[in-house]
């Protein structure tokens, strides 16, 4: 089997690259989805707040999805269900399971990642205590909610204030379950402003920053949960814990971008964003393979990775049009608060109309200006009241700008604003 | 019914010795508290087949060490379970340390341990580019091994089952009656002879049938999990030479190619008290970090805890205690490497007793659940046309196919809970944790075993995973 673009995954990411690339005159496009429906993590996201950015208006998950699912029927995108890539090979092949294909070798000339992320797990943080069942990450407590329909527990303690914890916690509690905290490690949230407000303090829900949990009782089910404040090095302050009783932890401590078959590929990955190094085209270090949307880097909002994938479908249909041509990349170097950029590099022979550069800082900072440099010369700078690590933030440089750089490093940090 | 043997406790020791005595003509049944194989001691430990240097010469744990790491690699064919030889290394850090590390490996000698040898560092370094600096010699020895416990145990235990032996899950042993010429367990379960293989709780039973008292004190052992990728920083297995200043953790990959580091050892009370403690997961990551530089921390996916049925004489106790009761007692490490052996053995001194002849049809092999993230591709295509369901992904960090898991369930003895099916295939042992696959493995369990979702556990039928339907609107 051969197809132009294979596009693995078909949450949010896969289906905006898709649409883009057949946009751009592609025809021959299949989507691999593992699950039984496209749509991916939106589907079990019921709370609304998707699209404001892209269509103006607030949906909820399903429907934001159902809105780029209409477009891939529309344009009649091939796409297989309760299918599963294993292996992505550099030179292009893309192999697959399903019951009804069993295994199949695709060969592609473009290949977009759009796998998304997992959410890390308590086993990551070694959080000392009882391993009892009633111990789940958000998400996994949003799909046994929102798709199979269970309640998941009546007393809730959540560790970490990531967007899908405190969405829980409001879920939760509109199911009648009684959410006690969300402890959160760090001395700021990692979640939006906006849901900080909406699911916490809307329903009285106390946010402990600096907080841990330090013990897990119960040997069957959860039984009691005790969270201890931290001192500037993370460690728990003896004497400042508080236990709750309850049957349910949360947990919402980080989403990981799932490369497995990245590294199949020889895939070259970040180590602070945890995707692959991509160019301002959003390629790989593999020549024809792509990454767009959570398997890239970690988004907020489902309206950027849309907008991401857009560009990576963009760039690989390009790619199968025109092959060969020549790369010059000029590196992005983040520092003094700025944790990471995607894309890592900009090939400056291959330069759109513009460059969307995603950054996040790595702490919280007032009063801040964010500077864009090139050797001597400041190629923008812009003032920020507030940046948190939370919150993405980026900036659009005008490919011309960018047309007359010369050397190989372009810098990026922040500074104190005057 | 009258049971010719029941015998207490499906874990490795009990499920080894059901799996050798159904070589004879006999009624036998295992007794299990929990709702599975593979649930107490077996389940949490080091995984490793020790090569049997530790143990005191001369005793129990000596022999049966010896024995049992001869028998692991043949078993592991019989039976289809995951064994490598990876061989291990007993590290010294200090000068003054080595005429300890060179008792070490006398008492090898003395207990018949094959191909020992006392390298320098430079040469352990060359053979483990990974391992500390620090190192200033360290005991070599070849027939050190890794294991699955879980597949040792299910596979004994399914083997046992081919060859008729009855397994009764959630079942605990409160009382024995001694009647005239069988004993009579909780009321209702009458057998002519009893082998106690309750593991930490082995004497509580035999408290209950004998005057001679014996005493388990419990040892907590913490472990931190690292990811597969990480598996390779070490291939074979670093013990730390014991010295005053502690017993010293291990560094090991283990079969599934995970890295593992642990144990602690520490004196607890309650003997269900496998609860991970900050101070004994921050011991054993400092003290790991003497063996080797770099451990990769940051890739940890599991911490876990197992209890050590450690008896206060410090050697295994098996033998008749009273008429017709046998004991396995006090069965710590080695009581991995010691399993097989100990299953023969006490199969041989029960059947004697019992004047039992061998079965004509002994079934003495078990084919294992397929791997299919083993397989080449080829094979795993010609797999999915006869059984479509091993083309469909469940669990995504370890490859688990429906299929897999749809076996796990229906062997004998099967799974029936989340952490069952866990053990079994993998499914949920990855980097996510069961994050994406426990709804998915939920629903085939629910659908596989014919009951409502809300009664699935994550083990034992307290452990409720859900607490009931949502309300429909």
């Amino acid at each position: 089997m051969n197809y132009d673009v294979v596009i693995v995954g078909g949450g949010p990411a896969g289906l905006a690259a898709a649409y883009s690339c057949k946009q751009e005159g592609i025809d021959s496009i299949l989507i691999i989805e593992r699950d039984d429906k496209l749509g991916g993590i939106l589907n079990q996201c019921i709370h609304n707040g998707f699209g404001l950015h892209t269509f103006k208006e607030e949906l909820t998950g399903p429907e934001y999805a159902q809105r780029f699912i209409d477009k891939v029927y529309e344009e009649k995108i091939e796409y297989k269900l309760n299918s599963t890539v294993i292996n992505i090979s550099n030179d292009l092949k893309v192999t697959y399971v399903s019951k009804n294909d069993g295994l199949n070798v695709i060969e592609a000339k473009a290949i977009i990642l759009c796998m998304g992320c997992r959410e890390r797990p308590r086993g990551a943080l070694n959080i000392p205590g009882y391993r009892p069942a009633g111990i789940y990450s958000a998400g996994t407590a949003q799909r046994l909610m929102n798709i199979d329909g269970y309640k998941i527990g009546k007393e809730v303690v959540i560790l970490g204030s990531g967007d899908i914890g405190l969405i829980m916690a409001r879920r939760m509690t509109l199911e009648g379950a009684h959410v006690n905290c969300v402890a959160e490690l760090m001395p700021y949230s990692g979640g939006l402003k906006r849901n900080i407000v909406q699911c916490l303090n809307d329903y009285d829900i106390p946010l402990y920053l600096s907080h841990t949990v330090v013990d897990i009782k119960g040997k069957d089910r959860v039984e009691a949960v005790t969270i201890a404040e931290v001192d500037k090095n993370r460690k728990p302050i003896p004497g400042t814990e508080i236990e709750y009783k309850c049957d349910t932890l949360l947990l919402s401590v980080g989403l990981l971008p799932e490369n497995e078959l990245s590294r199949m590929a020889n895939i070259e990955l970040s180590r602070v964003t945890g995707g692959p190094v991509v160019s301002d085209s959003l390629e790989t270090n593999i020549e024809g393979i792509y990454a767009c949307g959570n398997v890239l880097h970690v988004h907020d909002l489902v309206d950027y990775v849309s907008q991401e994938a857009g560009l990576a479908g963009k760039s690989a249909a390009k790619h199968v049009k025109a092959k060969n041509a020549s790369h010059k990349y000029i590196e992005v170097v983040p520092s003094n608060g700025i944790r990471y950029t995607v894309p890592q590099k900009i090939d400056v022979e291959n330069i759109g109309d513009n460059v969307i550069l995603r950054f996040r800082v790595d702490n919280i900072y007032t009063n801040r200006s964010i500077v864009l440099k090139y050797g001597d010369e400041e190629l923008s700078r812009r003032k920020k009241k507030v940046l948190a690590p939370g919150e993405m933030e980026q900036i659009i440089i005008d490919g011309q700008t960018l047309n007359n750089i010369k050397g190989d490093k372009l810098e990026i940090f922040t500074e104190e604003a005057n | 019914m009258l049971y010719d043997v029941v015998i207490i406790g499906a874990g490795v020791v009990g499920s080894s010795t059901a799996r050798y005595l159904s070589r004879f003509d006999l009624e036998i049944a295992v007794l299990e508290k929990e709702e599975d194989v593979c649930s107490g001691t077996s389940k949490a430990n080091s995984a490793i087949v020790h090569a049997g240097h530790d143990a005191k010469p001369g005793s129990l744990k000596a022999k049966f060490n010896l024995l049992g790491s001869k028998m692991m690699e043949g078993l592991s064919k019989e039976l289809d379970f995951s064994y490598k030889r990876n061989g291990s290394f007993v590290v010294c850090f200090s000068k003054e340390d080595m005429p300890s590390l060179n008792e070490l490996y006398q008492r090898g000698l003395e207990n018949g341990v094959e191909g020992l040898e006392i390298l320098d560092g430079d040469e352990v370094r060359r053979r483990e580019p990974n391992l500390s600096e620090n190192i200033v010699a360290a005991l070599w020895c070849p027939t050190g091994a890794i294991v699955c416990p879980f597949e040792l145990t299910q596979a004994m235990a399914e083997n046992a089952a081919t060859n008729g032996v009855e397994f009764i899950f959630n079942t605990k042993v409160e009382k024995i009656e001694k009647k005239d010429d069988y004993y009579l367990i909780n009321d209702s379960i009458k057998t002519k002879a009893i082998i106690n293989c309750a593991g930490v709780y082995s004497d509580t039973i035999h408290n209950l049938v004998s005057d001679k008292k014996y005493h388990i004190i419990p040892k907590k052992g913490d472990y931190v999990l690292m990811d597969r990728e990480v598996g390779g920083l070490v291939s074979s297995t670093i013990f730390q030479l014991p010295t005053k200043a502690g017993k010293g953790v291990l560094v090991t990959p283990t079969v599934h190619g995970n890295l593992l580091v642990g144990p602690s050892a520490t004196d607890i009370e309650d003997k269900n008290g496998n609860n991970t403690t900050s101070d004994d997961l921050s011991m054993i990551i400092d003290r790991a970090k003497l063996s080797a530089n770099n451990i990769p921390f940051n890739k940890t996916i599991t911490s876990f805890s197992g209890i050590r049925a450690h008896e206060e004489g410090g050697d295994f106790i098996i033998e008749e205690a009273t008429d017709n009761f046998f004991d396995c007692v006090g069965i710590e490490s080695p009581g991995l490497s010691a399993a097989p052996a100990i299953g023969e053995y006490v199969s041989e001194l029960v059947s004697k007793k019992l004047n039992a002849s061998k079965k004509d049809h002994f079934v003495g092999e078990r084919k294992g659940i397929v791997k299919l993230s083993s397989l080449s591709f080829e094979e795993r295509a010609e797999l999915i046309k006869h059984n479509p369901s091993y083309g469909q992904i469940i669990c995504r960090c370890e490859e688990i196919s429906e299929g897999e898991i749809v076996d796990a369930i229906r062997r004998k003895p099967g799974a029936t809970s989340l952490d069952g099916i866990k053990r079994r295939v993998r499914a949920g042992m990855g980097r996510c944790q069961a994050g994406f696959c426990s709804p998915k493995v939920m629903e085939i369990l629910s659908r596989e075993l014919g009951k409502p979702l809300e009664e699935i556990c994550k083990n034992n039928p307290n452990s409720k995973l859900v607490i009931g339907k949502m309300k429909e609107d």
